[in-house]
């Protein structure tokens, strides 16, 4: 079922908020993982304000669908999500990476409410969804986990050994979104692995697949609805993204993977995503 | 002569045992259900069973998810495949969450016998009692392991259970109770103190009845909790005695030996200490007892290093 104008307009302001206020707990003089976070950032917004059952008043609610942030670093994203959603105090955003905050560098589930996974070493996260997914039936549980990997992790051997374990199980509640915004912390994720034909890959592995625009927000609700119908096997959406989006000189630049902008550049990043957020019509009250 | 019994045959039959008190266990294995044990497992609850494939970091990461999930996890492979091609995932998806994932090491040590160094864990105790939160328990007995099998789905955290495929006797009495971090004196003695895990413990033992003969006294205790360690326990021997010694079928470096160690060094007027155990070397093929003689790890050749310590 398309998803209606309102919400489309509800769902862009959501995203747009999350970019600005991503570089805006960053800050200036301090290395972070920005391009990654601004990538993932729509398809975390379809997942937390579109499409997940999920209760934020109650974050361990066990029925609650789960998301996974596979990719650690861009867990700024998430951490955005959180807080929009009041789960986490909107004041704490600053203190990311801070001495003594709960929001760490890399997801820390014992620290930080919201998280379900401790991730940042990658490849591991997806055999973690699959525990996820596959204790829900021992608990006569029926809840969905998402999980986000980077197409650079997907470097690691890990990956498709859960990618094997998923479709031996039929894992019908699991949903794997590839955030392939094509670069990695050093340069284009075609360097040191062949990825290609990915769509291909996951295939004859056995999963459902779909490629979408990772930054249409109406193809992403579209395609997670889609995954709902795939109920006897896992699914995987591959989403074409622009590491960086929403901020002209990040984007698609491999050297702001983590790094710091200088007070000159954050201005910048700051005007440009707040211009973004007055033409998609303001924040969301 | 009383019976011997492998610890990773205790240690399945207190699984399925444990799995039938307790709906909320679930078992992976990686292609080694025969050799773990955990056949019986598979075979009284196939629905909570997951043969994961020949994919142990794969199945590490997977019971994190599952103990995360409100599930108490048992892994299960050889010790060298689990603490090492799984380190990256214990370390930050269970014991940096603390998470209930109970991670059975099994045909651990030298007496794993023929397969030689590739299967041989000798570095496996190091490796866990680096992480913070983890506990590393090696039983010494089937009727230890039983308890320790129980007691690690009550422990709130990771544990690393050290398993074997070595017959050993029954050493502990039926009213023993195996609580976490507490050593056993099995044997008293005040002249040196042998401190032993796993099946170094029965040698230990056998040990100081060799020593009794030159009229040295030993004093034996059961470190089944190499993590947290007993510092009480060593302590108490420190005070006591004139030589301290460990046994452990496992590297010197940062087991056993180096976790009593740590401790003596914090001990003001300690007695030396004596560490009997793999030195810095791997493992090669054959039978148990050749690789036991070979590393000094007999009765007989642990009293000879004792009595030459003293002297």
């Amino acid at each position: 079922m398309a998803i209606g104008d309102n919400e489309l307009a509800r769902l862009r302001r959501r995203a747009a908020q999350m970019r600005l206020l991503i570089v805006e707990m960053m800050g200036p003089g301090k290395a972070h993982h920005y391009g990654g976070s601004l990538s993932a950032a729509d398809l975390v917004t379809a997942l937390y304000f579109h499409k997940m059952r999920y209760d934020a008043a109650a974050p361990r609610w066990p029925e609650r669908d789960r998301f996974l942030m596979s990719k650690g670093h861009s867990v700024p994203a998430q951490y955005v999500a959180l807080a929009m959603l009041g789960v986490l105090p909107m004041e704490e955003l600053p203190t990311l990476k801070r001495m003594g905050s709960r929001l760490q560098g890399h997801p820390a589930m014992h620290e930080t409410p919201g998280l379900e996974g401790c991730t940042g070493a990658l490849g591991e996260g997806l055999s973690y969804a699959n525990g996820m997914a596959l204790a829900a039936p021992i608990l006569g549980l029926s809840y969905n986990v998402y999980c986000l990997l980077g197409d650079g992790e997907l470097h690691e051997g890990q990956v498709w050994e859960a990618v094997m374990t998923a479709a031996k199980h039929c894992l019908g509640n699991l949903v794997a979104i590839v955030d392939r915004n094509g670069l990695k912390a050093m340069d284009e994720t075609h360097c040191g692995k062949l990825l290609d034909p990915l769509a291909a890959r996951w295939s004859a592995f056995g999963w459902a697949v779909t490629e979408i625009d990772g930054h249409d927000l109406e193809a992403i609700c579209a395609a997670l609805d889609w995954s709902d119908g795939q109920q006897d096997r896992p699914s995987v959406i591959i989403a074409n993204t622009i590491k960086g989006r929403g901020v002209s000189f990040l984007e698609g630049r491999p050297q702001f993977h983590n790094a710091q902008l200088d007070p000159v550049q954050f201005e910048q990043s700051v005007q440009e995503l707040r211009g973004e957020l007055d033409r998609v019509g303001g924040p969301v009250a | 002569m009383t019976s011997l019994t492998e610890t990773r045959n205790a240690y399945g039959q207190a699984l399925r045992e444990l799995g039938a008190q307790r709906p909320d266990v679930v078992v992976l294995d990686a292609d080694l259900y025969k050799s773990t044990q955990t056949i019986l497992f598979r075979d009284a609850f196939p629905e909570r069973f997951i043969d994961i494939g020949i994919s142990e970091a794969d199945m590490v990461s997977t019971a994190a998810g599952m103990a995360a999930s409100g599930l108490i996890a048992y892994c299960n492979s050889f010790a060298i495949f689990l603490s090492g091609m799984c380190y990256m995932p214990i370390r930050t998806q269970i014991a940096y969450p603390a998470l209930p994932v109970k991670l059975a090491g099994s045909s651990a040590g030298l007496t794993q016998g023929p397969d030689g160094a590739s299967h041989q864990s000798l570095e496996d105790i190091s490796l866990m009692r680096a992480l913070p939160n983890m506990v590393v328990v090696a039983p010494a007995d089937d009727l230890e392991t039983r308890q320790a099998t129980f007691a690690a789905a009550e422990w709130p955290g990771p544990v690393y259970i050290r398993l074997g495929r070595y017959p050993v006797p029954r050493l502990l009495d039926s009213a023993y109770q195996f609580v976490i971090g507490q050593a056993t004196t099995m044997r008293a003695g005040d002249d040196v103190a042998i401190f032993a895990t796993g099946h170094m413990v029965w040698k230990a033992l056998e040990a100081a009845e060799l020593l009794a003969r030159d009229r040295v006294e030993a004093r034996v205790v059961n470190v089944s909790t190499i993590k947290p360690l007993d510092e009480a326990a060593v302590r108490e021997a420190a005070g006591r005695t004139g030589l301290l010694v460990t046994v452990e079928e496992h590297s010197i470096i940062g087991g056993l030996g180096g976790a009593v160690a740590e401790c003596v060094s914090g001990i003001a007027g300690a007695p030396p200490l004596l560490r009997l155990g793999v030195r810095d070397l791997f493992g090669e093929s054959g039978l148990a007892d050749e690789l036991l003689e070979k590393h000094r790890l007999t009765a007989p050749l642990i009293a000879e290093d004792i009595r030459g310590a003293m002297a």
